[in-house]
C-alpha cells in the first residue's frame, strides 16, 4: 500500500447557507482498488460524490488526481480528469436510440458492445430506443458506457440496486476485474454482502466528516457500524412515558393487516400488523422500498400483489380518498407535497373537509373555524403569519400537515419522516403528539431517518432492507446500534458475522437478517 | 405607474394614524397587498378622468350606462377565465360557446317556444364544457389545447348548423333585447342578471367547498390529491360551469349586439383573459379573485372607448391597447406582491 493514490481528496467542505453538508471529508483511492464509501443517511455521501464528479463545487478542500491538483468544476472536467460516475438514475436520453446516445457522449461503440456482452446481455440491438429498454438493462448499459471509455476512477452509486441477481453477479464480477486491471472503483452501497465480496477498503463518513478508513476483513461490519454511529453508540433507554402517552390496551384484531405486499420491483413480500393505540416505527436506509410501502397504504399507488386489510376487511385503494374514507391519512415527508403554499393555515387544515363532492356547497364557517382552531391549539401552531402557509417556519408548516388530520380525526396516521429539517423544540412536540394519539387509541406508522427517534416514539420497529421486511422487534431492543445493524440488513443478536462475509456469492436480498 | 404613485398615496392618509417608522413606500405596498383592488379602482378612475379631460362632458349617465352594458358580457367571460385560471387552466372555448348559444337562440326562437329555444341554446354549452372537463381532468390534455380544439369543433358545427336554418332567418327575442340594451331608471337591465351572478361567483370562490378546491388544486394538485380530492371531478364541474356561464353571456350579448353572426363573441375571448390577468388572477393558478376581474373588465372597456375617441388608426390603437395591458399587468404585480 505504498503506491501513490489515484484519487486523493482531503479537507473537502460544502455549506448550504448555514447548514454544513460536508465539514472535513477525505477520500483516498489507490490504483487497483475497489473502495467502498459508506455512511448513514445524511452523512454527506452524495454531497462528496457530487463534488468529485463536478456536479457541485466545494467551498474548501483539495482534490489530487494522480498526484496533480485538479479543479473539477463541471462533469465534463471530471470526465477529462478520468473520473466517471454511474448514478442510480439511468442517464441515457429516453427518446434516442442507444447508438445516438453513445455518439452524444463520444463513447466508442465496439468497446461498449464488448462490455455489454461481458455484463451478461448478449443480444442487445443498439438501434433500440432507450425508452423501450427495461430499467435493469439500462443501468447495465450505463455501466458499459462508462467502462468503454476506460476511466481511471469509476464511481458507482448503488449499482446493484434494482438489478436481478444474475445481472448483479456479472456486474460485481466486472467491477472486481476493474480493480485487478490497475484502475480504481469507488463503490457506494448499503449492502455489506457486496462490499465484503468486492471491496478492499472502506471510507466511512459521519456528519460530513471522514471518521475512518478500514480494511475489509471478516467481522469489519461491526467496526463500520460503530464508526457510522460514532459517540451515539451509548445505549439509550426507552423514555419514561406519562399516563396520557401510554399505549392503550391491545385490541383483539389489528387495525391494519398487511400481507405479502408487493409494489413493482421496489417492495416485495411485506407482512405486518398495525394495532390501534400503537406507534409502529419503520426503519430503513434511503430507497429501500419504504416510500412505496407508505404510498400503497395511502392509496397513492396500487400494489402489484398482496393484500391490505383494514379492521379485518380487505381493501383496494385506487385513490387517496379511499384510504381517507377508511380512516388512513398520509403525511408526506416533503411538506411541499402536502401544502397549498399560497393559501392560509385555515384553508390548508380544512382542505380534506371539502374533498368529497357532497361537501362542495357553502362551508359552515363557524364550525370549521372551531375545528381548525382546536387543531391549531392542539399542535401549538404559531399562526402569526397565517395568511399564507409559505410564510410559516418549516416546523410550523409540518405541524399544519399533521393538524389537518387531527382536525379530520383520522384513525390511522402514516407519518413519513415528519421531523426532517425542523427545529428541536418542534421535534419534541411532534414526538409527544404521536404518543398522545396512540394513547387515544389511534394508530401511527412512523418512518424516520433519525434512528434516535425510534425509542422516543415507537412501540415496535419494522425494518425494511432491499424491499423486504427483514425484522420486527420491540422498542426495548431498538437502541441505535441494533437499528443501524438491522437497517444494513445485518442479523440481530449475533456479533460474529463471519458467515456472511465468508460467503461472497450470497444474494443480498435473501441472506442478511431474514431469520431474526 | 408614474402617474399612479401620488394618487396611490392618497388612501394612506386614512390608515396612517399612528406614526410608524416604516417608510411610506413600504406602507403603501403593504396597504395595496392587503387590498389588491384598490390600485385597480384608482387606475379606473384615472382613465375616466383622462377621458373627461380629452372630451369634456363625455362622462355622463348615458356613457356610464353604455360602458357597464358593454363591460358586463366581458366581465362574465372573464369570470370563466378567472375560475379556470385559478386551477392553472384557461378556457378559450368561451367565445365559441357564447356565439353558439346566441346563434341557436336567435334562429330557433323563430319557430320554437322561447323556453325550448333556450334549452336548445344551452345544450352545446353544457356539452362543450363536459368534453373540456373530461379532456383536461381525466385525459390531462393541456387546457389551452383542449379548449382551443373544442372551440374549433364548435365553430365548425355552427357553420353546418347555419346552412340548415338559412331559410328560416333569425330574430332577437324581445326579452333578450330588453335585458341587453334596456335601461330602467338609469340602471342597465343587464345588472339584474349580472349582480346576482357576480355575487354567486364571489361567494362560490370564497365560501364554498368547490371554491376552496379551485384555489387549492391550482396551488398544489398533489396536496389536494393526498387530501382526498378527485381532480377530475373538480375540473369537470369547473369547465361545465365555465361553459354554462359563457352560454348565458352569449344570450345577453346577442340582446346587446342584435346581429347574430358566426363570430359574434369571438373578439371577447382574449380581452376576457386580459381582464382576469389585469384583475390580479395568476395564470399559474392558486391566486386571484373575481372582484379584481370585474374591475379589470371595466378598465378594458373604458380603455377601448378612450382609444376610440383618440381617433387613431386601427393599427396604432391595437398596439397601444396591447402595450397598456402589458404595462398595467406588470406594474400591478409589482405593487401587489410583497416579495
Amino acid at each position: 500500500m505504498t503506491t501513490s493514490p489515484l484519487l486523493d481528496a482531503s479537507g473537502v467542505a460544502k455549506n448550504y447557507g448555514a447548514v454544513a453538508a460536508l465539514r472535513n471529508a477525505s477520500l483516498s483511492v489507490l490504483p487497483g482498488e475497489v473502495h467502498a464509501l459508506m455512511g448513514a443517511n445524511g452523512a454527506g455521501k452524495s454531497t462528496l460524490v457530487k463534488i468529485l464528479t463536478g456536479a457541485i463545487t466545494a467551498n474548501a478542500g483539495r482534490i489530487l488526481i494522480r498526484g496533480e491538483a485538479r479543479d473539477i468544476r463541471s462533469p465534463a472536467a471530471a470526465r477529462r480528469a478520468g473520473l466517471l460516475p454511474v448514478y442510480q438514475e439511468p442517464s441515457l436520453i429516453p427518446d434516442l436510440d442507444i447508438l445516438s446516445n453513445l455518439r452524444l457522449t463520444g463513447t466508442p461503440v465496439e468497446p461498449f458492445r464488448a462490455w455489454v456482452r461481458e455484463l451478461g446481455i448478449p443480444d442487445l440491438d443498439i438501434r433500440d430506443t432507450a425508452r423501450d429498454i427495461p430499467l435493469a438493462v439500462l443501468r447495465v448499459l450505463d455501466l458499459a458506457r462508462a467502462l468503454a471509455v476506460e476511466p481511471d476512477v469509476l464511481l458507482l452509486d448503488e449499482m446493484t440496486a434494482a438489478l436481478p441477481a444474475n445481472l448483479a453477479e456479472k456486474v460485481l464480477e466486472v467491477v472486481r476485474r476493474q480493480g485487478d486491471a490497475g484502475r480504481a472503483v469507488i463503490f457506494i452501497s448499503h449492502r455489506f454482502v457486496e462490499i465484503a465480496a468486492l471491496c478492499d477498503r472502506a471510507t466511512v463518513l459521519r456528519d460530513g466528516e471522514t471518521v475512518g478508513v478500514v480494511d475489509i476483513v471478516p467481522g469489519v461490519e461491526e467496526k463500520i457500524v460503530e464508526l457510522m454511529l460514532g459517540t451515539r453508540i451509548v445505549k439509550t433507554h426507552v423514555a419514561a412515558r406519562s399516563a396520557a402517552e401510554k399505549t392503550a390496551p391491545a385490541p383483539a384484531r389489528p387495525r391494519i393487516a398487511v400481507r405479502n405486499l408487493r409494489v413493482g420491483t421496489k417492495l416485495s413480500d411485506v407482512s405486518f400488523d398495525l394495532a390501534d393505540g400503537e406507534v409502529a416505527g419503520v426503519v430503513a436506509l434511503e430507497g429501500q422500498g419504504q416510500d412505496e410501502l407508505f404510498a400503497a397504504l395511502a392509496g397513492s399507488i396500487k400494489p402489484s400483489g398482496g393484500t391490505i386489510e383494514v379492521d379485518g376487511q380487505p381493501v383496494k385503494f385506487s385513490h387517496p380518498i379511499d384510504a381517507i374514507r377508511a380512516g388512513i391519512a398520509y403525511v408526506p415527508g416533503d411538506r411541499s407535497e402536502a401544502l397549498a403554499m399560497q393559501r392560509s393555515v385555515r384553508e390548508n387544515i380544512a382542505l380534506p373537509f371539502s374533498a368529497a363532492l357532497r361537501n362542495w356547497g357553502p362551508i359552515p364557517m363557524r364550525r370549521e373555524r372551531a375545528t381548525v382552531l382546536s387543531a391549531i391549539a392542539r399542535l401549538q401552531i404559531d399562526t402569526r403569519a397565517q395568511g399564507e402557509v409559505q410564510r410559516l417556519s418549516g416546523g410550523n408548516q409540518q405541524k399544519v400537515t399533521i393538524a389537518r388530520w387531527i382536525a379530520a380525526d383520522a384513525r390511522t396516521i402514516l407519518c413519513f419522516d415528519p421531523t426532517r429539517g425542523i427545529d428541536v423544540g418542534t421535534k419534541q412536540e411532534i414526538y409527544k403528539l404521536l404518543r398522545e394519539l396512540a394513547g387515544h387509541g389511534k394508530s401511527v406508522l412512523f418512518y424516520t431517518s433519525e434512528l434516535e427517534e425510534v425509542q422516543r416514539v415507537c412501540d415496535r420497529v419494522i425494518v425494511i432492507f432491499g424491499g423486504r421486511l427483514v425484522d420486527i422487534f420491540p422498542v426495548e431492543e431498538a437502541d441505535e446500534p441494533a437499528l443501524m445493524r438491522a437497517a444494513y440488513g445485518l442479523p440481530r443478536g449475533a456479533k460474529a458475522d463471519i458467515g456472511i462475509l465468508a460467503d461472497p456469492t450470497a444474494n443480498a436480498s435473501d441472506a442478511p437478517g431474514a431469520t431474526p | 405607474m408614474r402617474r399612479a404613485n401620488p394618487i396611490a398615496s392618497h388612501p394612506m392618509s386614512t390608515t396612517a394614524i399612528t406614526p410608524a417608522p416604516i417608510p411610506l413606500g413600504r406602507r403603501v405596498k403593504r396597504f395595496m397587498a392587503d387590498r389588491p383592488s384598490v390600485p385597480l379602482i384608482i387606475l379606473l378612475i384615472i382613465l375616466v378622468v383622462i377621458l373627461q379631460i380629452l372630451r369634456p362632458g363625455i362622462v355622463n349617465e348615458r356613457w356610464i350606462g353604455n360602458t357597464i352594458k358593454f363591460a358586463i358580457p366581458l366581465a362574465i367571460l372573464a369570470g370563466c377565465q378567472t375560475m379556470t385560471m385559478l386551477t392553472g387552466g384557461i378556457d378559450l372555448s368561451v367565445g365559441t360557446v357564447a356565439t353558439m348559444s346566441a346563434f341557436i337562440m336567435a334562429t330557433q326562437v323563430v319557430n320554437q317556444d322561447p323556453a325550448v329555444a333556450f334549452l336548445l341554446a344551452m345544450m352545446p354549452a353544457v356539452l362543450i364544457g363536459l368534453v373540456n372537463g373530461i379532456g383536461v381532468g381525466v385525459f390531462r390534455v393541456h387546457p389551452l389545447i383542449m379548449t382551443l380544439g373544442t372551440s374549433l369543433i364548435g365553430t365548425g358545427c355552427l357553420q353546418v348548423y347555419q346552412r340548415t336554418v338559412i331559410a328560416s332567418g333569425a330574430k332577437i327575442p324581445d326579452f333578450l333585447a330588453w335585458l341587453g340594451t334596456g335601461v330602467t331608471s338609469g340602471f342597465p337591465n343587464a345588472l339584474l342578471l349580472f349582480v346576482p351572478l357576480a355575487a354567486l361567483i364571489v361567494f362560490t370562490l370564497a365560501r364554498t367547498g368547490f371554491g376552496r378546491l379551485l384555489y387549492a388544486v391550482g396551488d398544489n394538485e398533489r396536496a389536494t390529491r393526498l387530501s382526498g380530492v378527485q381532480y377530475w371531478q373538480v375540473i369537470t364541474a369547473l369547465y361545465i360551469t365555465s361553459s354554462v356561464l359563457a352560454g348565458i353571456t352569449g344570450l345577453l350579448y346577442i340582446g346587446l349586439i342584435k346581429a347574430p353572426s358566426l363570430s359574434l363573441a369571438e373578439p371577447l375571448v382574449l380581452p376576457s383573459v386580459a381582464a382576469a390577468v389585469i384583475g390580479g388572477t395568476s395564470i399559474f393558478g392558486g391566486r386571484g379573485g373575481y372582484t379584481g376581474t370585474i374591475i379589470g373588465a371595466l378598465i378594458l372597456t373604458v380603455l377601448t372607448t378612450l382609444l376610440t375617441i383618440l381617433q387613431m388608426p386601427e393599427g396604432a390603437r391595437r398596439i397601444l391597447f396591447g402595450l397598456i395591458v402589458l404595462f398595467v399587468t406588470a406594474a400591478y404585480l409589482r405593487i401587489v406582491e410583497e416579495r
